[in-house]
């Protein structure tokens, strides 16, 4: 399974989300990697099931095979866990 | 040849930092405590002008700083009262640095979440594959609320640097 953490600039906070997404997802114990991105590379991809980036940017990856998910506080494990959770099922 | 902080510091004996890459990205002056900022951008740019300031960036780095919340709105107020603001990885960025600024008031940025933002880090990174060592400190440093705490309370940077 693949994730993409997507920010604007690709440098910056898509980086912070990607490790908090995977600490959550080891302790979910679901196998699956996640690339930090900036818009434009998330906006060519295919090959990602779930999109994390801020709420600001959801509008912006509409359109794509990925499940799009808002995350608002980066360091809440909680809401990381609770919106993938959801998410896989 | 220059030693690093950190080096120095083993040197003397001194036990390593919990956060000697944000030290040491945080070049001399790249601290700046209670600063007054009228809105966002005085506080976007507060924080580029210091990593101008400390040769990691351009002039036309804090601009970016400043026009990436306006294209893409305030996505970097990624906790509660914490703000990240930084450009796109480009020709305008010399050197990997910090900077940081705590504001004496806090500043509405327009996030419907996470406002007002009291605390802004500057970050200049080539790009998002080198430095892991340095955005994995950040994580932890910006996700204990201990630590952050302590550096909103802080009005000397002295005090800020012995918390790295």
């Amino acid at each position: 399974m693949k994730l993409l953490a997507v920010c604007g600039m690709g440098i910056g906070t898509s980086v912070l989300l990607k490790m908090n997404a995977e600490k959550v997802l080891k302790t979910l114990e679901i196998e699956a990697t996640v690339d930090a991105t900036d818009l434009a590379t998330a906006q060519e991809r295919r090959d990602a099931q779930i999109i994390l980036t801020t709420p600001d940017l959801v509008d912006k990856l509409q359109g794509l095979p990925a499940e799009v998910i808002a995350i608002e506080h980066f360091f809440d494990l909680e809401e990381i866990t609770k919106k993938l959770s959801h998410s896989l099922g | 040849m220059a030693l690093t902080n950190s080096a120095r510091l083993s040197a003397a004996g001194v036990a390593s930092m919990r956060f000697a890459a944000v030290d040491e990205a945080l070049g001399e002056g790249a601290i700046a405590l209670g600063v007054s900022a009228t809105d966002r951008t005085a506080a976007i740019r507060a924080a580029g002008d210091l990593l101008e300031a400390t040769g990691r960036t351009t002039a036309a780095y804090t601009d970016e700083m400043v026009r990436a919340v306006e294209d893409h709105g305030p996505y970097i107020v990624i906790a509660p009262g914490i703000a990240l603001a930084h450009g796109r990885p480009s020709a305008e960025v010399l050197e990997t640095g910090l900077s940081l600024v705590t504001l004496a008031e806090p500043v509405v940025f327009g996030h419907a979440a996470n406002d007002p933002v009291r605390l802004v880090i500057g970050l200049a990174a080539f790009d998002h594959n080198a430095h892991l060592g340095l955005m994995r400190e950040l994580a932890l440093l910006l996700g204990d609320d201990a630590a952050v705490n302590s550096v909103l309370k802080a009005v000397q940077t002295e005090q800020v640097r012995s918390l790295l």
